[in-house]
């Protein structure tokens, strides 16, 4: 079984848009009614369909044909020089780059990325227009379809899941990995809901899954509040036990009693004021824990490494310890193996 | 009781997580020190706190609530509605304090425990 969970990687989506790009056409991407206007008519008039439409360039038509392309930057010029009463025809940009309708979509993004034009008017067989590509009707089209793509990956979840629980086989070993960047909050608790998420596709009593997943967060934001450049917090899964390590190379804890002390933080003012920092972390990881270890070097790094007997008897029916006037709140059952 | 009734009862506005209004409430938990949060929630309970940023999803997945209401009509960031309608947690909203909201939904039958 794989030793890594599985996490698409940024590589992979490149691949997966890129040969989107390939198969999607000019066609299939672009806006069919587009707003054109006439080379005789004056530039106010492009001026207050911009404005109206809430666009920034239009198809200038000459005869059915198109004629060239005013754009925000056409009006710009000729606002600069005067505004005064204009054909269009005379301020417009011509010929126009035109892109085919049958042209792979990747092409219209070539040229965007080539020229600086923001638009490209969309030619049918007869060299008529038929429609208007932009950039972001590239993006919208592409984040609709992998959206899409994502959601029927999500349905069929269900039955993958089903084949993980029978990978990890007797005797076998599964280990997670997960970065963890410092400061980044927003991605923060996501090795802790994939480690979650695991054991519950592997079908672990949901109190220890419980257990495991308070001390995989609090390790976490540990990593991502006092670590000079993140670190690594990591699963490994066996029949007897499951464990939690987190590790990183900095700053390193000058005084682990201190440390360890309920209450005590050095968390700054604005990371406290997000809820994290309470100086509870440590003393919540050794609390859920069936084993608790250590180990900090000032100027090295710091390992904390949570045990977890897959045996081990739970506080009481439903794995909830009692609510206690305790501010973290795990009942001390274990018995803290510091 | 479910969070649909909730938030009827306490004029919630949904700001993520539409579509599991119908998830049973069993009891409730008020705090926003997230530590606590994790240590105490129960699976099931309406979370109610001030904290609106993405890693109060984060939390609330872990602990298994039922929903989340952010109070005191505190603005809930982008990140925090896409990862909460991507793991499947309600974010209500509501421009009373906690206290206020903790106090109606005594008074609607929620218990702490």
């Amino acid at each position: 079984m794989g030793t890594q969970p599985a996490e698409s990687t940024s590589e992979a989506e490149f691949t997966k848009i890129q040969e989107l790009l390939y198969e999607l056409t000019v066609g299939a991407v672009m806006t069919a009614n587009v707003v054109t206007l006439e080379a005789e008519e004056e530039m106010e008039a492009a001026k207050e369909l911009m404005r109206l439409h809430r666009i920034s360039g239009l198809p200038v038509m000459c005869a059915g044909k198109l004629a060239g392309v005013v754009s925000v930057e056409d009006v710009i010029r000729w606002l600069e020089r005067g505004g005064q009463r204009a054909a269009v025809s005379k301020w417009m940009t011509r010929p126009a780059r035109t892109i085919h309708r049958d042209d792979p979509a990747i092409q219209a993004v070539t040229r965007f990325g080539r020229t600086r034009v923001g638009r490209l008017p969309v030619l049918g067989d007869n060299n008529d227009l038929v429609g208007i590509v932009t950039p972001g009707d590239i993006m919208g089209r592409l984040l609709t379809i992998l959206d899409s793509r994502m959601r029927s990956e999500e349905r069929t979840l269900p039955e993958s899941r089903e084949r993980e629980r029978s990978c990890l086989q007797p005797g076998a070993t599964l280990q997670l990995r997960y970065p963890v960047a410092v400061a980044d909050f927003e991605r923060a608790g996501s090795a802790a809901t994939g480690i979650k998420r695991w054991l519950g596709c592997l079908g672990f009593e949901p109190p220890l899954v419980r257990r495991v997943s308070i001390a995989a967060y609090e390790a976490e934001m540990n990593l991502a509040i006092h670590t000079l450049q993140g670190g690594t917090v990591a699963a490994v899964i066996n029949d007897d036990e499951l464990v939690i390590e987190a590790s990183d190379q900095g700053p390193g804890i000058e005084d682990i009693e201190q440390a360890m002390r309920e209450g005590f933080s050095t968390a700054p003012e604005w990371i406290r004021a997000l809820g994290f920092g309470a100086g509870m972390g440590l003393n919540n990881i050794q609390r859920c824990a069936d084993e608790f270890f250590i180990d900090s070097t000032a100027g090295r790094g710091t390992t904390v490494r949570a045990s977890f007997l897959r045996s081990a008897s739970e506080p009481d029916s439903q794995g909830q310890p009692a609510p206690t006037l305790d501010p973290s709140c795990e009942s001390d059952h274990k018995g803290g193996a510091g | 009781m479910t969070v649909r009734d909730v938030i009827e009862a306490l004029d919630l506005k949904i700001v993520a997580g539409e579509a599991y209004l119908d998830r049973d409430i069993g009891g409730g938990y008020v705090g926003d020190l997230l530590s606590c949060v994790m240590a105490t929630a129960r699976p099931g309970q309406v979370w109610v706190t001030v904290q609106a940023h993405p890693n109060v999803v984060a939390v609330a997945t872990l602990a298994g609530v039922s929903a989340v209401i952010v109070t005191e009509g505190k603005a809930v960031d982008l990140g925090t509605t896409e990862r909460a309608d991507r793991e499947g947690i309600p974010v209500l909203c509501s421009h009373r304090t906690s206290f206020e909201v903790v106090a109606r939904l005594v008074e609607i039958g929620v218990r702490g425990g």
